[in-house]
């Protein structure tokens, strides 16, 4: 048997209360096994709220505050603020957010708080859509899919919104995307965040909810890989919002594979999947461009 | 030693006296000289505290709720339509049981934009758990800030110190301000009853289930239970520092009062000298400075209005549909008490209007001519001109 190099010690119990197979609950162990036990977890409402335990009881063996919907950026500042005031800069506060409490509602605090370049890491565990409150679109619901709020023939018409570039936009020191599926990837880019300390570090990871993506309790870390294999979620690095790397780069499967094994696309057609193969290319050609060499002067 | 300070002013100093550790603020005016002042402390290294420019009230109380939980001691001030926004924040800092101060500058909210004297914004905010305390002037602004982290530290519950828009804010008047040593004296160091540590892991502010909620709910009830005495212990230690004292509510000319005017802010100086006038002539009317709002000091009310029949409540504000804010709570906390005077309830000086000698002299012989309160609130000094009466 190969031993993994990955860190061994949990900090997160068994007894949460995440649904059978919840992609967001694998998060986290993987994330709270890289960061270690000086972290602090700031969360703002979403499912995590929940899986982490009710009172007074709590399935994560590091400190948690847990905040309002719009509030992760800022109440991690601020925290971040009181621990540098004690003079401890050994503990890590990172605050974690569905994509709700990211793209949509905390994207405020996240930006005012990235703007002043806050000593945290945040993360996003997408499950894309509002989970908590019963599947409702969020701005990181991809196009094609339908949710208690695009039923029916009303499914979501708009992209998801592409929050690393947002990020990126922002000059962040580091911004990354991760995957459930590829946990050495993930890890490594957790322990990358630890030792970036002294700015703002964003990690994006693709989640799998079989409850609101209406898939089997079993298939979460295959779906997530296939996320990654058809291209729909790429790995991938940016540093100072300008440098790019592409961690992952197989020879790619079609969309379709991805979509069509979750109940939440069942209504999609041949042409339907056309419409978003041509998406995902033309954002692959994108993050190529921007992967490629960086420009000398002579090319200014 | 006394300097010519404007209020907000006052109000920064005490903040800098209390050595406050995280502070956050989102500019609104009439509040921006008080976080303004206390950048420009952090800057020149007068105050050692950490000054974080957020992107909205919303957040900005999210900031402080999140040191106060990291065991800081906190800050953080506002006005009108800021206090709107944070309010959903509101509820988590008081329910958190956290010692976090704010000033609240009172400012009407829009529409129209108005950026004048109106208590409706901290008014709104009265179920949200946070004791509030009004102020006259700079000193007792400065005086109250002060003395609100002894009583939020002591009550693990949140303190506004309110002032009113321009009246208070930016007018300049002599304010004693101490040293540090002597503030110290009176503040020590914060030493947090919970904070978040990572050599004992627990959860703040989690998930409450029905079983615990409710409880929960009677503890923070108990604590507001607490604090008038609290703020009483506290104000014998200021007044032994200091030789000032302020009370839960201030009982002026009283004791053989037959009208009792009542009212919060910067009108009570102007009333203190209407009821001087009065006096002069015969009349016999007191004056009731409302300082204390939550917790409601039910007890010290009912004891101060003694005999008078009749008490007449100045509103810088409205509940629309009901009445003046103050006048209610004085009713309802007179009802089931041994006296029961009958409570007169007038709106006047909404939105920066002026609240003139003439304006509460009309309030009181209005009061004294009839026979019993109108049902609803009789609104003073409408200009026909523009809303016919
Ligand atoms: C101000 C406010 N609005 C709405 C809600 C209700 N709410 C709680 S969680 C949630 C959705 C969270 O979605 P997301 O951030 O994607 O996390 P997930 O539940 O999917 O894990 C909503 C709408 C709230 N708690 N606060
Ligand atoms: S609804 Fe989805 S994200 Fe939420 S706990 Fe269940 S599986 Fe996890």
């Amino acid at each position: 048997m190969i031993r993994s190099p990955l860190p061994q010690t949990d900090y997160m119990t068994s007894g949460h209360v995440g649904c059978p197979g919840c992609g967001a609950t694998v998060a986290m162990k993987f994330a709270l096994r890289a960061l270690g036990e000086k972290t602090m977890m700031v969360i703002p409402a979403c499912c995590w709220a929940i899986i982490a335990g009710s009172h007074p009881q709590s399935s994560l063996k590091v400190p948690i505050l847990h905040t309002a919907f719009a509030t992760a950026g800022a109440a991690a500042s601020g925290l971040r603020a009181a621990l540098d005031m004690k003079g401890d800069t050994d503990t890590v506060v990172v605050a974690w957010a569905g994509d709700g409490g990211t793209f949509d509602i905390g994207f405020q605090a996240l930006s005012g708080a990235v703007e002043r370049n806050e000593d945290f890491i945040y993360v996003c565990y997408d499950n894309e859509a509002y989970m908590n409150t019963g599947v409702q679109r969020s701005s990181s619901t991809p196009f094609g899919t339908r949710t208690t709020t695009t039923p029916g023939s009303n499914w979501k018409q708009t992209r998801k919104k592409n929050i690393v570039e947002a990020l990126a936009a922002h000059r962040i020191p580091y911004a990354a995307t991760a995957s459930i599926a590829f946990p050495e990837d993930m890890i490594r880019k957790f322990q990358r965040a630890r030792m970036l300390k002294g700015g703002s570090r964003f990690i994006h990871v693709f989640a799998t909810c079989p409850t609101g993506w209406r898939v089997p309790t079993d298939q979460c870390i295959k779906i997530a890989r296939l996320a990654v294999q058809t291209r729909i979620f790429p790995l991938y690095e940016v540093t100072d919002g300008i440098h790019y790397t592409l961690n992952q780069d197989a020879s790619p499967r079609p969309v379709r594979d991805y979509l069509q094994v979750q109940g939440r696309f069942s209504h999609l057609s041949e042409v339907d999947y056309d419409t978003i193969q041509g998406m995902v290319d033309e954002d692959w050609m994108l993050l190529k461009r921007k992967v490629g060499p960086w420009p000398s002067e002579t090319d200014i | 030693m006394k300097e010519v300070v404007e209020g907000s002013h006052a109000v920064s100093e005490a903040v800098r006296l209390a050595r406050v550790q995280v502070m956050s603020a989102y500019p609104i005016t009439p509040q921006t000289h008080i976080v303004e002042a206390l950048s420009e402390y952090c800057a020149q290294g007068r105050m050692a505290g950490r000054f974080i420019c957020v992107e909205s009230e919303h957040s900005a109380m999210a900031a402080v709720i999140g040191a106060a939980s990291g065991g800081a001691r906190t800050f953080t001030a506002t006005s009108s339509h800021g206090l709107a926004l944070m309010h959903e924040l509101l509820h988590w800092a008081s329910a958190a049981r956290l010692p976090i101060v704010m000033a609240e500058v009172n400012r009407a909210l829009g529409p129209g934009w108005n950026i004048w004297m109106d208590q409706t914004d901290s008014l709104a905010q009265r179920d949200t758990g946070w004791i509030q305390l009004y102020c006259e002037d700079g000193q007792e602004a400065l005086d109250t800030t002060l003395l609100a982290f002894r009583l939020a530290e002591s009550a693990d519950l949140p303190v506004m110190v309110v002032l009113d828009a321009f009246f208070l804010s930016h007018t300049y008047e002599p304010v004693d301000i101490p040293d540090q040593a002597t503030a110290d004296r009176f503040l020590p160091a914060y030493r947090p009853r919970i904070q978040l540590d990572t050599r004992e892991p627990c959860a703040l502010s989690q998930m409450a289930p029905p079983g615990c909620y409710m409880e929960m709910r009677y503890d923070i009830q108990a604590g507001m239970r607490r604090v008038p005495d609290l703020y009483t212990t506290a104000e014998n230690d200021f007044e032994d520092i200091f030789g000032r004292r302020y009370g839960m509510l201030e009982a002026y000319r009283c004791e053989d009062a037959e009208i009792i005017l009542a009212m919060a802010g910067t009108a009570v100086s102007t009333s203190r000298q209407v009821v001087d006038d009065l006096r002069d002539r015969g009349e016999k009317v007191g004056l009731l400075k409302i300082r204390m709002f939550r917790p409601f000091p039910t007890d010290l009310l009912r004891r101060l209005v003694g005999n008078a029949q009749k008490i007449a409540v100045l509103d810088r504000n409205f509940c629309f549909g009901l009445g003046g804010i103050f006048a209610q709570e004085i009713r309802a906390a007179l009802y089931h008490g041994e006296r029961q005077p009958s409570v007169f309830s007038y709106i006047s000086g909404l939105g920066g209007r002026d609240v003139t000698p003439e304006i509460i002299e009309e309030i009181y012989r209005r009061s004294k001519s009839a026979d019993h309160p109108e049902i609803e609130s009789v609104w003073v000094g409408l200009d026909p001109g523009i809303c016919p009466v």
